[in-house]
């Protein structure tokens, strides 16, 4: 079975994400930010699912939108930011930061306009009932070794945390 | 008209630069440490997405368990939770020492 107005929903969704990618760096206050992104991670949730990719679209709501989006809105909490919302948002470099941007889409537009013949389509499988199956035994299977390492990086991480976080150690 | 109805690889692609250089302007031009890390966030999710658009398309080729992209935007999810935590423990420290959340105060280190 064909999928169903897949170009639609590209559009739509890759429109929200772009919109709330735009919010999140022009924004003041930094709630607003952390909202926006928030709404952008969820439009990309939901592109994953389209890319038949339901355990990264589950992972990406979970850890993306729920944990890491709380701990931002946490610290926002935690530091003041009215002082921050009264000065100047864009630093003096503003238009050099933008132009040197520029210059790097222009050379991803060129590498993507030369090289569009290198992805040629193939008959794509439809929905595969077994992804996360399959994820899971990459996961334990193949990729066990970056998978140790990855908890280990985890564990690094928490220790750093509490001691950059900690008044006195 | 019909490279606007299919959507292929390329599309996915073509999304994940613009994300990519919405965070790398936010990363460049925004004076507040917090959405200067948020920007990081755009930029690795940009990856992201090139690295599921990508799995998808080696699913053409060598069928539905060649799902590699998908396993390493999983590690990518892991390190951007690791990046932040740390990020904003430095960010929290720096806060109470310097009052600001500003890039620009953060000049210790320059001449």
């Amino acid at each position: 079975m064909a999928p169903v107005a897949t170009p639609f929903f590209f559009y739509l969704l890759s429109g929200t994400m772009l919109i709330g990618g735009i919010l999140v760096i022009t924004r003041k206050n930094a709630v607003h930010s952390a909202l926006a992104l928030i709404v952008t991670l969820l439009a990309q949730a939901a592109i994953y699912l389209m890319l038949y990719a339901p355990f990264v679209a589950g992972v990406q709501i979970i850890l993306y939108a729920g944990g890491i989006m709380v701990l931002f809105l946490f610290v926002i909490m935690l530091v003041s930011i009215e002082r921050t919302m009264k000065e100047r948002q864009f630093n003096k470099q503003w238009l050099v930061g933008i132009a040197a941007a520029g210059a790097l889409g222009g050379l991803f537009m060129a590498v993507y306009t030369k090289g569009k013949g290198i992805f040629p389509e193939h008959a794509l499988p439809t929905a595969e009932a077994q992804n996360t199956q399959a994820v899971g035994s990459l996961l334990y299977g193949q990729y066990m070794f970056a998978f140790e390492i990855a908890s280990l990086l985890l564990l690094v991480a928490i220790i750093g945390a509490v001691v950059m976080a900690k008044k006195r150690i | 008209m019909d490279a606007m109805l299919h959507i292929s690889t390329l599309h996915y692609l073509v999304l994940g630069a613009a994300l990519f250089l919405l965070g790398v302007i936010g990363v460049l031009t925004r004076r507040n440490v917090v959405i200067v890390l948020m920007s990081i966030e755009l930029i690795l999710n940009a990856v992201n997405l090139n690295l599921v658009a990508l799995s998808r398309y080696w699913q053409g080729v060598y069928g539905p368990n060649a799902l590699h992209g998908q396993v390493f935007a999983i590690f990518v999810i892991t390190d951007a939770a690791a990046e932040a935590a740390v990020g904003l423990g430095i960010l929290i420290a720096f806060f109470r020492n310097k009052e600001t959340i500003n890039v620009d105060e953060v000049n210790l280190l320059k001449w």
